[in-house]
């Protein structure tokens, strides 16, 4: 019983469980100006592992595009706006609005949308050039949305 | 804690000034075995949105890669060119002919060629690149097989032919017959593919001379093809790269020798109508 009980909490913690609370990426509300007002998972995002997704090429790698001071990522692009003092700028909502879809804030933005899965023009099997199949999710997971979106809130200048 | 931070941040600008060193701007020009002179900038092409300017690849490229391609005893795709002008006069099929039984010499009936391709073949009601045409010169005059479309034979034979173009400027056509496929390449061009939604002109046309990470993004020009890449350790063909590309924006892609890609390269050659044919030049 108590064994179980572990288990299930792990498996919580590692994301395995969708909790009753997550919004499916099709799901999600965004106001009128593209922000959205709850939190996608029904949890609090973690800042430490939103940093670790932003600087992770295999995962938001934010900083592919952004620069951002605070973050020691080697070889930090300049296509997008530096996210510096980003916390001063946009409040949660907005944040979450721009990382789940930026789209949906400013519609001609070339930042991919990162909480969404469908609408794609020949979307493929991640990077290996082929179609697209059931495997297919979001580019990261509500969960992982809300830890960049709370590390987001932490740049403040 | 502080200081850790001051010096974090002088390394990084180093990087950055680092990473830009050879920026399209900068006026480093391109001649190669010290006499051909390349032209690397030009003014765009009028039916050409979006640029004022044109740039080689080459100018995006740190010095030292830039020097690779001023000298063919250092060029590491110049390999293919031996390689080719050995197949050009190789008999191979059933009507017992090479290239050379019916184009002679390749320095004389080539020149040029490279430059105006991919082009509207009339007899076949469609635009074809070299490589198409080299393989229907291969199944209907040879009478031998056709080679895989983006292979080792068929990227050295496109080498060693666009070779004798080397230091014209890129002259594609875009009307006439060839209007239809250039405008469905044009459209491909501005196209969101993949789970990234990403075009072409996303990273070539708004965001060249910018940084993802490491890359330092160009025009995407296609003038220095075939060309070696530092990251293969071999000659790539445009249609690879082209495949490349698409599958990095989290997409399906396209095939070599599509439709899609015929098209997608006549546009994009048209893009650097102006540059010089560089090949094979070497890229990251």
């Amino acid at each position: 019983m108590k064994r179980t009980l572990i288990l299930a909490a792990a498996l919580i913690g590692s994301g395995a469980v969708v909790s009753a609370q997550t919004v499916s990426p099709d799901d999600v509300a965004y106001d009128e100006y593209g922000s959205i007002e709850v939190s996608l998972s029904g949890a609090a995002g973690d800042p430490a592992v939103g940093a670790e997704i932003m600087s992770d090429r295999g995962q938001g790698n934010c900083v592919a595009c952004h620069q951002v001071s605070a973050l020691t990522a080697a070889f930090q692009g300049n296509i997008g706006p530096s996210l510096d003092g980003a916390g001063d700028r946009w409040d949660e909502a907005q944040l979450r609005g721009i990382v789940a879809d930026a789209k949906m804030t400013f519609p001609d933005s070339m930042m991919p949308s990162f909480y969404k899965v469908s609408g794609f023009i020949r979307p493929g099997n991640a990077y290996t050039g082929k179609a697209a199949d059931d495997t297919f999710t979001s580019l990261l997971t509500a969960q992982q949305i809300e830890d960049v979106v709370a590390y987001l809130a932490t740049l403040k200048e | 804690m502080k200081r850790t931070g001051l010096l974090q941040t002088a390394g990084l600008i180093g990087l950055i000034a680092m990473a830009t060193t050879a920026t399209a701007q900068d006026d480093s020009q391109l001649v190669v075995n010290g006499e051909i002179e390349m032209v690397t900038d030009a003014p765009a092409p009028e039916n050409i949105g979006g640029l004022k300017t044109i740039y080689s690849g080459w100018r995006f490229r740190q010095s030292e890669m830039q020097a690779l391609q001023t000298d063919d005893f250092e060029n590491p795709g110049a390999y293919a060119i031996d390689e080719g002008v050995e197949m050009w006069a190789t008999v191979e099929g059933s009507e017992g002919k090479s290239c050379a039984s019916c184009h002679e010499d390749i320095e004389d009936s080539m020149a040029g060629v490279r430059a105006v391709y991919p082009k509207w073949n009339e007899s076949k009601g469609q635009v074809m690149t070299l490589a198409q045409q080299i393989n229907d010169c291969r199944t209907e005059q040879m009478g031998a097989e056709a080679w895989k479309y983006d292979g080792g034979d068929m990227t050295s034979m496109e080498a060693a032919i666009s070779l004798q173009s080397r230091g014209m400027p890129v002259n594609v056509a875009t009307d006439g017959p060839a209007a239809d496929a250039w405008a469905k390449g044009e459209e491909m061009y501005y196209t969101r593919y993949g789970q990234l939604e990403l075009s072409c002109a996303n990273c070539h046309e708004d965001n060249y001379d910018n940084n993802i990470r490491a890359d330092h993004l160009s025009q995407g020009q296609i003038n220095g093809f075939p060309a070696f890449r530092i990251k293969t350790g071999k000659l790539t063909q445009t249609h690879n790269r082209f495949k490349g590309c698409i599958r990095d924006t989290r997409a399906e892609t396209f095939s070599p020798g599509s439709d899609e890609f015929v098209a997608l390269e006549l546009y994009v050659a048209s893009r650097g109508n102006g540059l010089s044919v560089e090949a094979p030049s070497v890229r990251p």
